[in-house]
């Protein structure tokens, strides 16, 4: 492909991230609107209705300092908040009450693993703003309409703008997860794409490969979901990469994205490009923030994913990479960790996860939270393997069958008949039968020829069901042939 | 005596003792608007049975005893205030016919004060006016001469009360909408410290000017108005915390000891020499009562005008926004886009002045002018400030003119917006620096009123009033309900 060898992509992205705040930026309407009745969570401030006045919500406030710190940024020691002006049915004041020139958070860097290398990326800005209502366009029977749900309007909505730092789709991915990773650590945010709850433009242009300046950047806007980013990206920075082969000028614009048809379509120009003639917002007094708040706030970070996979390499002794996987999202961080503590042999327990369960979980496109089974009876499979009860193999199927149904392995166990057979005398028969109906073995074995070994080993395990204890029937079969 | 001439504290008293009913002075007033207000034009919205029911109901809790600051006293309100269930238009075709679900909380703050809302007055649309004349509705007209105007833009709130429509009223001040038409009126009128009065539920001009404060006819009224409404509201992020005094118990007394500064630059060129000589006159009354007067310099007075025409149609092009046919309001109607439903909602909705000014305010805020104008006039409002600053590092009070002139005939500056602006040249470096400002009447001049406007430092409210409350004890003015047909 062109791309890779002649240009090199420069990526950027913004993410917006909703603040899982009870009540809204600016009003104390429940900002908990998913699957509620459209305009149910309403009053006359996020209607905007005539003389109503915006009142800050503390906590929304202290989440964005939050989360801009969990980014390592640098918090100001007075910041403010402006009004971003435009016209549009969902932006129901007329204006947006966002940050200009003093946002919250500046200067912050996060690091982002992908395709097997760390990239540092750095966080421009984090700033607070408050979400818009949603349209909702209506096609009937040639009537079209456009309905207004206003429980999104004033929802609190923190900005994260990164640097052009991003050098590939799949970075670009990452990244994305990795903030998702961190709102979700830090309990700000659901980070839900599909729920709207984290939404996602990006800025990609590309260079010639060695060079320094920039290209020409388009935007694309409105990507819902991580996959789209990177199919976005995937096919924008082809489509740019064809436009400079063929000597044409990428035009500075912005476009959509056409999720069904898998193209990026031009939606405005630079010149189309709103002046949002930002100024101080008037309504709410200037924020100063002290030293003491921020330690305050800093104290009351938990754990964040950097420090969770460094944690999990030096007390569990886990790989680099084992790390990463077990930190892929907090909800598999916790089921590692309580597995552990039930059960304290961290590699064994990690193999199990990144290996069976995450198989399981891509085949059954679901999420490790959403299992009935949990740590318990991860452990309980576990142990069954260290008493002997199942083999490893049988194990993986007792597995997938309690993923799903939520039953004690133990139980499942007993119930298909799965317990392994460490009678002696019985694997003593089946070893005999074994060598006595396959005399080309015992030959092949007395000739030197070792496999000959694994093949004995098939046949008991299969005359068995698949119930024999194989260290055991090794052992027993060793005997029989080192004997005959 | 009329009841409709009584103070509020007059009322009050004669309340107290049993002498009239809250009905009867409603009753007055009511009849009073139905004879008077069809030639003075105070009222877009009278609401007699309301107003009736909560007169029956003031009565009532004075008989069981209750003691309300305003129980039973008739009032009004500039038709900027919301007001659930009743029309709020705030001068403006745009909103004709909106009834908010929600009361302005200084509406709330009064009727548990007790007060009887009379209805709702005329002013310019969306407070942008010096005259009353940009009502979407009608014109209202200055009791003391019909031909003239009642000043702006809460001209029909001093006119109600000028002409006994009511016995005490509110209005908003973003340059002067309280102090001019106070002056041309002859009553009393303050505007409060930005941030000592909620402006939760007042429909939005210029949000870092507007403030919310009373008129009545006498200072111990307008004092008493204040201490209902004043103070911190959760719902107003820039409402102050600090305690209300109990402005209206201040008794009359000297001035000894009061330092009084004159600023000479609000002695402009084209002052009318009977506003002049009517100023002039009451200073010496302060002397006499006192206070220590001498001359003080606010020398970036002249840029005040400049810079608020930027600051407050730039917040105006914001806050106007809202208006865009969607929610609530006028609609023009078979919109074919929603282009079009703002283009001619908005076309048709609003009048000249408030286009003018969204005009001024999106050009101020452009990008390639923003520095140029908007943040060029937030640094003169920072010098205006610093001049106030100094000056009250040696003055208790300023005093100076309300208004350069007296009350101007109907439809003579309709034509000259830039004529107009001046009227509240006097006025408008005070909410700059948003500081406490009045205008309390001293003579007339050709039959017309004079105010004197007071200034004081940022929470200076009670000082206004004692400065106030001597000069009008003197006797220099009396309240006087001008004779109408």
């Amino acid at each position: 492909m062109a791309v890779t060898t002649t240009y090199e992509p420069v990526i950027g992205l913004e993410t917006h991230v909703q603040l899982m705040t009870q009540s809204k930026m600016f009003c104390s309407c429940s900002a908990a609107y998913a699957g509620a009745e459209p305009n149910t969570h309403v009053c006359p401030v996020c209607l905007a209705m005539p003389g109503v006045l915006p009142v800050m919500n503390r906590l929304a406030v202290e989440y964005a300092f939050m989360t801009g710190l969990a980014l390592n940024c640098q918090i100001p020691e007075a910041s403010k908040f402006d009004r971003k002006n435009y016209a549009y049915p969902d932006l129901l004041k007329g204006y947006q009450i966002s940050q200009f020139d003093l946002p919250f958070n500046i200067n912050g860097w996060i690091t982002v693993e992908a395709e097997g290398v760390t990239t540092r990326v750095g966080i421009t800005r984090a700033h607070l703003e408050e979400d818009t209502a949603k349209l909702i366009h209506r096609h009937d029977n040639g009537d079209s309409r456009s309905l207004i749900d206003m429980n999104r309007s004033g929802v609190p909505l923190l900005e994260i703008v990164s640097e052009p730092d991003l050098r590939s789709p799949a970075e670009a991915r990452a990244y994305l997860q990795k903030i998702r990773l961190i709102v979700r650590t830090l309990g700000v945010s659901t980070g839900n794409m599909e729920e709207g709850a984290m939404r996602c433009d990006v800025n990609v242009s590309l260079r010639p490969v060695g060079t320094e300046k920039f290209g020409t950047k388009v935007e694309i806007k409105n990507l819902n979901s991580a996959r789209s980013v990177l199919r976005a990206l995937e096919y924008e920075i082809e489509r740019q990469a064809r436009a400079l082969d063929s000597g044409e000028l990428i035009s500075q614009e912005t476009r959509g994205w056409d999720e069904d048809k898998s193209v990026t379509f031009s939606q405005r120009s630079k010149e189309e490009a709103h002046d949002y003639r930002f100024f101080p917002e008037p309504d709410l007094p200037p924020v100063f923030i002290s030293a003491e708040w921020v330690e305050e706030l800093r104290a009351r970070l938990p754990e964040l994913p950097d420090q969770r996979r460094e944690r999990y390499v030096q007390e569990f002794q886990l790989s680099p990479y084992d790390a990463v996987q077990l930190t892929s999202s907090v909800e598999v961080s916790h089921f590692f960790e309580e597995t552990v503590r039930l059960y304290p042999n961290p590699k064994t327990v990690a193999n199990w996860i990144e290996g069976d369960l995450f198989r399981i979980l891509r085949e059954r496109d679901t999420e490790i939270d959403t299992l009935p089974m949990g740590p318990p009876q991860l452990v309980e499979l576990l142990q069954l393997i260290d008493r002997g009860t199942i083999s490893h193999g049988t194990a993986k199927e007792v597995l997938e069958d309690a993923a799903f149904s939520g039953k004690s392995p133990a139980s499942i166990v007993k119930e298909k008949g799965l317990t392994q057979i460490s009678d002696t005398e019985e694997l003593n028969r089946a070893a005999a039968a074994a060598i006595a109906a396959n005399p080309q073995a015992l030959a092949d074995y007395k000739a030197g020829k070792k496999q000959a070994m694994g093949f004995l080993t098939g046949q008991v395990m299969r005359a068995t069901g698949g119930k024999a204890n194989p260290a055991l029937v090794n052992e027993i079969l060793r005997a029989h042939l080192d004997k005959a | 005596m009329e009841l409709y001439e009584l103070s509020i504290h007059e009322a009050l008293a004669a309340l107290d003792r049993k002498e009239i009913s809250s009905l009867d002075l409603t009753e007055a007033y009511l009849t009073r608007i139905e004879r008077i207000d069809p030639s003075v034009q105070a009222y877009l919205t009278v609401t007699a049975d309301q107003a009736r029911a909560a007169a029956r109901q003031a009565d009532l809790r004075r008989a069981e005893g209750h003691a309300q600051p305003l129980l039973g006293i008739p009032i009004a309100l500039k038709d900027i205030f919301c007001t659930r269930g009743i029309e709020t238009t705030c001068g403006s075709r745009i909103l004709k016919g909106f009834i908010p679900p929600y009361d302005a909380t200084v509406a709330e703050r009064l009727s548990e004060a007790g007060a009887v809302l009379l209805g709702k007055t005329n002013m310019d649309e969306f407070a942008m006016g010096s005259s009353t004349e940009n009502s979407a509705f009608m014109p209202t007209h200055n009791p003391w001469d019909l031909g003239r105007v009642p000043g702006g833009s809460s001209g029909g709130s001093a006119a109600a009360v000028s002409a006994g429509l009511a016995a005490a009223s509110l209005g908003t001040d973003t340059g002067g909408s309280i102090r001019q038409p106070a002056s041309l009126c002859g009553v009393v009128g303050i505007k409060p410290t930005y941030g000592r009065v909620s402006r939760y539920g007042v429909i939005a001009f210029a949000s870092s000017l507007d403030q919310v404060g009373p008129f009545a006819r006498t200072v111990p009224d307008c004092a008493l108005m204040l201490r209902v409404i004043a103070g911190h509201d959760p719902r107003d992020a820039t409402s102050l915390p600090d305690p209300v005094p109990d402005y209206s118990s201040l008794p009359p007394g000297s001035l000894r000891g009061i330092r009084v500064g004159v600023p000479d630059e609000y002695f402009v060129s084209g002052m009318e020499p009977g506003v002049e000589n009517g100023v002039r006159r009451a200073i010496d009354t302060l002397i006499e009562l006192g206070a220590q007067v001498d001359t003080v310099s606010l020398p970036h007075t002249q840029y005040a005008l400049a810079a608020y025409y930027l600051i407050a149609p730039a917040e105006a092009s914001a806050n106007l926004a809202r208006y865009d046919s969607v929610k609530y309001g006028y609609r023009a109607p078979n919109p074919t886009s929603v282009l079009d439903s703002y283009q001619r909602t908005r076309g048709e909705g609003f009048g000249p002045e408030v286009k003018r000014r969204i005009m001024l305010g999106t050009y101020a805020l452009s990008a390639g002018y923003y520095d140029a104008y908007y943040l060029k006039a937030q640094k003169v409002r920072t010098l205006i400030k610093a001049d106030f600053d100094q000056a009250f590092a040696r003055f208790d009070v300023l005093v100076a003119p309300t208004s350069p002139t007296v009350a101007f005939p109907l439809g003579s500056k309709t034509q000259d917006p830039l004529s107009m602006y001046l009227s509240d040249v006097c006025t408008l470096p005070v909410n700059l620096a948003g500081l406490p400002g009045m205008s309390i009447p001293c003579g007339l001049s050709d039959g017309l009123p004079v105010g004197l406007q007071l200034i004081g430092p940022p929470l200076g409210e009670e000082m206004l009033f004692r400065v106030a409350r001597a000069y009008e004890a003197t006797g220099q003015w009396t309240p006087t309900i001008p004779p109408l047909p």
